[in-house]
Formats: C-alpha cells, sequence, structure tokens
C-alpha cells in the first residue's frame, strides 16, 4: 500500500442473515475503501445489502445478523473487533451516521440545541458556554439562517431540509473522519434534496471527510458520487469511477439499472384528440373552518385546480410534499368531498354528489396507490380483493373471477395467484394486482397517485410499461401524480405543475421541459438530480 | 385433478390465523391461564358429582367447623355415611366445598356475560362512532360520561334500582365497560380507515356496512378477544365486591363474594370462612388475566408493545 492510508477499508465482509430468510448472507464477501475526502456511494435496490453494510460499519447490526468473516478497518483499526465501549468512542468522534428520516432520527422533545450538543457533551470536556459556541459554530457551517433562534427550538418546529441539516451537524460537529449517510435525501423534496447534496459536496471538501453514501437514485450518485459501487443481492457487482459506471457500465445489472432510469427528455408524442373525460373547474379544497370558538387556521390545499384530461391520454400532476397534487387525486376519486368546483366525469359533475347517489359513478374512476404493501386487504385473497367491485356492480361470482383471471394474464402475473395472499408478493407485484383490481372495474379514469413511487426503479420500469400499455389498450384517461419529473418526462402527454395548491404551469410536457415559464417550474428542473447524465440510453441497455 | 391445483389448495385459509394460533399454544401463559380457567369452569360445572352437598342447605348443629371436620349423613334411601367437611362449614352450618365450587357457576357465568355483552355492544358502537362522523362527537360525549362514574357506585345505583339479582348484577358491570370497548374499537377504526386498502373498496363502490364488516371488523377481532379477558377478570371481581357489600347476588346463592361476606364476622376465629373463595377468586382472575396477557401477545405484538 504506497498510497495515502484509507479511512475506511472493508476487506470481504459477510454479514450472515437468519435461519429461513431467503438467503444466507446479508452481505457477501464485500470488499470497498473510502479515501479521505472522497464520496463514495454504493448503490443497489431494496434488499442488495447497502443499509446492512452501512450498519455493520457503525457497529450498529440487528441482534439477528452477525458479521461472519472480513474486516472493517477505520483509520486502520478493526471496528469488527471493537468492544462496544470503544465503538461508542469511535462513533460520533471518527465515524458519523446520518439517517433518511431526519424527523424519527432527532429526539422530539430535546431543542436542537441540547442534541447537537449531547454529542459534544459525551466526547469532550468542554464546559456549557464552550459547547454552545462549537454548536453556534457547526449549525452556521450547515448554513443554517439564524442560528441564534434555531439553537433553542424544537424538531418539530423545523422544515425537513432545515432538520437534515442539523443532523449533519451532529454528525459533523466532532470532525470525524467518515461519514456514512444512508439515504439522506430520499425523504426531502427534490429542492431541498439538491440543497442537502450541496452542502455534503461543500462540507466533504472543506474538511476532507471520507463519505459513505447508500442511495438507490442515480440521479444523486451522478451529482455527488466520485466513486460508485453497484451492489446486488448482497455482494458488489461493479465498482468504479463515476464516469466508468455512468458512462460504460461494464456488469449486466449496472446497465439494466442505468437503463431502467427515466430519461428527463420527454419522448415525442402526438397529441391525443379523444373525447374529454374528466376534467375539473376550478375545484378547491380547504380545511380548517373558520369556527365560533377557535381561531380559524385555514389550509387550502387545492385553489381553482382546471384540468382536462381526454381518452387515451396522461396527463400529470407534479409537485414536492405539500402542493396538493394528492389533494386533487382524492377529491377525483371521492375521497374526499372538495370544498368548491366541478368535476366531470364525461357529462355528470360528481364534486358534490352524496355517496348513495355517488355509488354508479364509482366504477368510472379508479385509482392505484403509492403503498403497495397497504393497497391491499392482507387478511383477503388476491382474487376476493380483484371481484369485489365487479360483484358490487351486480357482475356474478363467475363472471367476476373469469374477468380477474383474464386481467392477471394481462398484468403478467399467473392466473393462480388469485387464490393467494397480498404477503406472498413481491412489491411490484403486488402493484400490479392493484392495477389489476382498478381495470376490473373497466374505469375510464384511472389515477395513479405516486403508483411507482415506493419501487424499486428497474420494477418501475416494467410497471410504468404495464401503465402506458393498460393506457392505450383501454382508451383510459389517466391522471399520473408524481413528484418525480423523470417518471413524468417519460408518461405524461401534458404536465400540470402544482406549487402551495395552485397550479402555476400547464401544458404539453415536451414544451414545458423544453422551455419552462414559471420560476417555480425552473427551480424543479434546475434541482432533479443528475439532470446531465444521459439515463435510459446507455448502450445495450436491457 | 391437475398438479397445477396443488398450491392454491395448500394456501387456502389465512396462513396467519394459522400461524397465531401455534403461537398462542406455544405462550406458556396462555396455556397455563387456559388450563386454571378450565378447570375452574369444570369444577363449578360438574360440582353436584364432585361429592358436594347442596349449597344452601343448612344445619345448625354443625355452624363454624373448621376444615376436615367430619359428620354423618343420611341420604333419602335412609343409609347413614361420614361426610368430611373440606374446607369447613359457615355460621350457618352450610358445607364451604359445596358452596364455594357452586360459586364458581356464578362467577364464571357472570365473567363471560358481562364480556360478551360489553364487547358485543361496544363493537357495534365503536364502529358507528370511528366511521360515522359526525355522531362520533356526541357518541363519546356520553361515553365519557359514562366512564366518569365509579363502576362500583353505578352498580350498586342499578342494583337497589331492581330487586338483586343475575342479571341486576350484569347490567351493573356492563354499563361501564361498554365505553371502554368503544374507545378501542373508535381508534381502531379511525386507523384503519385510512388505510389504503379501504380507501379502495370505497372507490369500487362497497357500501358502508359491508365494506365495516368485511375490511374494518378483522382488524378488531385480536384486540377485543384480549380487551373481553380482562373485562371478564374485573367483571368477577366486581361481581365479588358487590356480593360481599350485599348489594349483588342475593346471600342464599353461593358465591365467591357472598361467601366471603358470609365469614367477614368471623375472620379472627374461622379464616377458612374467607381463605377459600378468596383463593378460588384470585385464581380465577389471575388465570384470566395471565390469558389475556398471552393472547395480546400472540394475536398482535404490535398491540403489545402500544399498551
Amino acid at each position: 500500500m504506497g498510497k495515502v492510508q484509507a479511512i475506511l477499508a472493508i476487506h470481504d465482509l459477510t454479514v450472515t442473515l437468519p435461519k429461513g430468510a431467503d438467503r444466507a448472507n446479508a452481505v457477501e464477501k464485500v470488499s470497498l475503501e473510502v479515501q479521505p475526502g472522497e464520496i463514495v456511494c454504493v448503490v443497489g435496490e431494496s434488499g442488495s445489502g447497502k443499509s446492512v453494510t452501512a450498519q455493520a460499519i457503525m457497529g450498529l447490526l440487528p441482534a439477528e445478523l452477525a458479521a461472519r468473516s472480513g474486516s472493517i478497518l477505520l483509520e486502520g483499526e478493526d471496528v469488527l473487533k471493537a468492544d462496544s465501549a470503544r465503538l461508542r468512542d469511535l462513533r460520533g468522534t471518527r465515524m458519523a451516521m446520518i439517517f433518511q428520516e431526519p424527523m424519527t432520527a432527532l429526539n422530539p422533545v430535546m431543542t436542537i440545541g441540547e442534541q447537537i450538543s449531547e454529542v459534544l457533551e459525551i466526547h469532550t470536556g468542554l464546559g456549557a458556554g464552550e459547547r454552545r459556541l462549537r454548536v453556534l459554530d457547526i449549525m452556521r457551517a450547515v448554513r443554517l439562517r439564524e442560528p441564534e433562534r434555531l439553537i433553542d427550538a424544537y424538531p418539530h418546529q423545523l422544515s425537513g431540509g432545515q432538520r437534515q441539516r442539523i443532523m449533519i451537524a451532529a454528525a459533523l460537529v466532532l470532525d470525524p473522519a467518515l461519514l456514512i449517510a444512508d439515504e439522506p435525501t430520499t425523504a426531502l423534496d427534490v429542492t431541498t434534496q439538491a440543497e442537502i447534496l450541496k452542502l455534503v459536496r461543500e462540507l466533504q471538501q472543506r474538511r476532507g471527510t471520507g463519505v459513505l453514501f447508500i442511495t438507490h437514485d442515480f440521479g444523486v450518485v451522478a451529482e455527488i458520487a466520485h466513486r460508485v459501487a453497484v451492489m446486488q443481492s448482497g455482494r458488489i457487482v461493479e465498482i468504479g469511477s463515476r464516469e466508468e459506471i455512468l458512462r460504460r457500465p461494464r456488469a449486466d445489472y449496472t446497465r439494466m439499472l442505468i437503463g431502467s432510469v427515466p430519461a428527463l427528455k420527454p419522448p415525442v408524442r402526438t397529441p391525443k384528440t379523444g373525447p374529454v373525460a374528466l376534467s375539473t373547474h376550478g375545484l378547491s379544497k380547504t380545511y380548517g373552518t373558520l369556527g365560533l370558538l377557535r381561531s380559524g387556521r385555514v389550509v387550502r390545499a387545492a385553489q381553482s385546480v382546471d384540468i382536462a384530461v381526454r381518452r387515451g391520454e396522461t396527463v400529470g400532476i407534479v409537485g414536492e410534499s405539500g402542493s396538493g397534487k394528492s389533494t386533487v387525486a382524492r377529491c377525483v376519486a371521492r375521497l374526499i368531498t372538495p370544498t368548491a368546483g366541478e368535476i366531470r366525469i364525461g357529462e355528470v359533475d360528481v364534486a358534490q354528489l352524496p355517496e348513495r347517489r355517488l355509488r354508479p359513478h364509482r366504477r368510472n374512476v379508479q385509482i392505484v396507490f403509492q403503498d403497495p404493501y397497504r393497497s391491499l386487504n392482507p387478511r383477503r385473497t388476491v382474487g376476493a380483493s380483484i371481484v369485489e367491485g365487479p360483484i358490487n356492480f351486480g357482475l356474478s361470482r363467475e363472471q367476476a373471477l373469469d374477468r380477474a383471471r383474464r386481467l392477471m394474464t394481462l398484468v403478467g402475473l399467473a392466473q393462480d395467484v388469485l387464490d393467494r395472499y397480498p404477503h406472498q408478493f413481491s412489491g411490484g407485484q403486488r402493484q400490479r394486482i392493484a392495477i389489476a383490481r382498478a381495470l376490473a372495474m373497466e374505469p375510464q379514469v384511472l389515477i395513479a397517485d405516486e403508483a411507482v413511487s415506493a419501487l424499486d426503479v428497474s420494477v418501475q420500469a416494467q410497471v410504468l410499461k404495464l401503465l402506458d400499455d393498460v393506457r392505450r389498450r383501454f382508451e383510459l384517461a389517466v391522471l399520473f401524480i408524481t413528484h418525480d419529473l423523470r417518471v413524468a418526462a417519460q408518461i405524461c402527454d401534458r404536465i400540470a405543475v402544482m406549487q402551495q395548491g395552485v397550479i402555476v404551469e400547464q401544458g404539453v410536457t415536451a414544451e414545458i421541459f423544453a422551455a419552462p415559464q414559471h420560476p417555480y417550474t425552473r427551480a424543479l428542473f434546475d434541482a432533479a438530480p443528475g439532470k446531465d447524465a444521459a439515463f435510459g440510453s446507455v448502450a445495450g441497455a436491457a | 385433478m391437475s398438479i397445477e391445483a396443488l398450491p392454491a389448495e395448500l394456501v387456502e385459509g389465512p396462513p396467519q390465523r394459522r400461524r397465531t394460533l401455534r403461537l398462542a399454544a406455544r405462550n406458556p401463559s396462555v396455556v397455563i391461564g387456559a388450563l386454571i380457567v378450565l378447570a375452574l369452569a369444570l369444577l363449578g360445572l360438574l360440582a353436584p358429582l364432585l361429592d358436594t352437598l347442596p349449597p344452601s342447605e343448612i344445619n345448625p348443629v354443625f355452624r363454624n367447623k373448621k376444615p376436615g371436620a367430619e359428620r354423618l349423613i343420611r341420604d333419602s334411601n335412609g343409609t347413614e355415611h361420614k361426610y368430611v367437611h373440606r374446607f369447613g362449614t359457615d355460621s350457618l352450618g352450610r358445607d364451604i366445598y359445596s358452596r364455594v365450587l357452586y360459586g364458581a357457576r356464578v362467577s364464571l357465568i357472570i365473567g363471560i356475560t358481562v364480556a360478551v355483552i360489553s364487547v358485543a355492544v361496544g363493537l357495534v358502537i365503536g364502529l358507528i362512532a370511528g366511521y360515522v362522523r359526525w355522531l362520533d362527537g356526541s357518541i363519546m360525549r356520553v361515553m365519557d360520561g359514562l366512564m366518569a362514574i365509579p363502576a362500583i357506585l353505578l352498580a350498586m345505583g342499578v342494583v337497589s334500582l331492581s330487586r338483586a339479582g343475575l342479571i341486576a348484577v350484569v347490567i351493573a358491570i356492563v354499563i361501564p365497560e361498554i365505553p371502554r370497548v368503544v374507545r378501542l374499537v373508535r381508534s381502531i377504526v379511525l386507523s384503519i380507515r385510512e388505510e389504503p386498502y379501504v380507501e379502495a373498496a370505497i372507490t369500487v363502490g362497497t357500501p358502508t356496512p359491508l365494506l365495516l364488516i368485511r375490511h374494518v371488523l378483522p382488524n378488531t377481532v385480536a384486540p377485543l378477544i384480549v380487551q373481553g379477558t380482562f373485562t371478564c377478570a374485573s367483571a368477577i371481581l366486581i361481581e365479588a365486591v358487590l356480593s360481599f357489600l350485599g348489594v349483588g347476588i342475593p346471600p342464599e346463592t353461593p358465591t365467591w363474594g357472598n361467601i366471603m361476606a358470609e365469614g367477614r364476622s368471623l375472620f379472627r376465629v374461622y379464616p377458612h370462612n374467607i381463605f377459600y373463595p378468596g383463593l378460588c377468586l384470585a385464581l380465577a382472575v389471575l388465570a384470566i388475566n395471565m390469558l389475556g396477557d398471552g393472547l395480546r401477545d400472540a394475536l398482535d405484538p404490535r398491540f403489545a408493545k402500544r399498551v
């Protein structure tokens, strides 16, 4: 080893899973190095073992997992051999970790200042005054405005981005040599994500910290990685510089993953001219009322939303969390009653219909939800879930089952799955089942509410293809709710950009992507991670 | 029969139900609790066959005998034989062993009826309160009102309004138990109705009653079984307290509470009057609570952590 000593050197790490798991080892013969001042991205789909690797480094493996062989050298010291007291010393001082969910990673009943200062209290002998100064310093370093005010705030008073900055501040306050970031931006909006990524890169350059960055998002990889390790089923399939991995991937798996990432450039689409199946006029939803006794706090979740979707057309609503895009979807599906405005399904205005008169129209609008693990009743067979709707609308059990069987073939599942329970399926398969359930109603309008957001990128590509397939085949009007610009670019004919309950821009996808008019739209596009990398077009993509 | 049909047959019936049954059978507190409850129930049920005397039979000569006292008894056909008062006799000469055994009947009947009625009524009210939003406020305020009345006081009130008896006691105990069930069911309904699979059922046009029975109700079963066992245990206790205070079951009927009330005055001289029914009462309540605890762990681990 002629070069500088690596901050982190993992050699042949194997972590065993308990008996009865779907494979023997969570992590198998993983070798990886992080040099000073280097960002190494570990990228992989769910279950690839990337988080287990991080936990092993921090000595935070769950009790049922055990590091069986290999070594993890942190600045030359094997953390697998360290006892718990030594590990406690190392955490915070030599290595630190930030997590995906900044709300649950912070203690809600402690102020921000106390939580950062706790690290100093444990590891240094500084007095209270000095600690406060150090905390203010690090808060300034992570670019938090008005640290003097925020230091005494509680986590719930902060935004998601601010919380993640606090997490980073607490992790870096003692200048650790290694920072492990486990999906730190996954729960954040794109604009916030862009800021946090910028911050991580900047701090890491200035302090020379080595960063092990765990992510599933190739956009993020393209933004910040120096080197990339691709993991699949507990093994590293490929490791190399960012350029090598993104431009000239060698492993088939990497090629498939990168090929599955939707490109930001929308394909050419012919405008759809079918009859309008769904239109909203002045659709508004307001939460909270001006009560007699309460001081009225009113949230305008959606304001005067006008959207029209033709048959055979996909219209996307994009926006960040809290923009009101899901509120619109739920109003259209009439899971909630809008405060004002019209929702026309064909010719009928269903906006204010009471449940009894609404029911006949329900079959025309179907919805596919985000979380495939919760959208099917775990106690009922897949078949029972699918035939429920058609039977409500007068089909006999046999007819409904026959339809369900044919739909299973259509969504690419075997017909005998109808007798099984949802827990026997993977997330992607469940989403197919949810789509089949919606299609069983023979709807005119299909709402996809973040329907592919919880899926791994390779599965996401397949489900998107299926959605596009059924749209064409059944001339469906699809209302596609998403926060992901890449997905919107690939599947939507037209998009509407929402911010704080208002549609700020609406038009043909290709035109909006080519020349966004509204400042917010431009900000969104600028923040999209990896916007300069050409995904989806890698030669030989599977 | 085709081979392809086999795997589909194998997964018939919810697999998780079989798993929880197995988990429950492996849980020691479920097994021990269930065995004790079963034993007490059998003792009560088979009391006439277990060498007992009629529990209300008074014998002024044999008053306040210590456990193990013997006397001669004449059968209906005139033959005499020796009878051992295993637990002694009370101040009216009644055999305490017989009374304790027969008393198990009343205690268990009250425990089970109260549990079944309060769970059934509470379930219906809770489902309505949780799902029909505009009724929620008024229903829950009534329930809060009921909860604010001390159970024993309410029971004494109800019993004193009507004639003391089994039904009056059951009603008196059921009323304060209902709000607890309602609260439990309502909170489950409130969280389940937000589940996407319930919303999916709404969008496929499932009528509300069917929606509640098919998608919401099954989620309440496990917590309600657990709540039911705790209600059962507390009903047995309250019945004993009411009988002890003399406002419950009429004193000639043997219940554990009545036996203890009867023995109270001579407690210092003849502690056995209170000891045996007290022991049974403690054992029954402990066993039922163990059963409930174990079932809670087996049926719903998350529920166990929450409580």
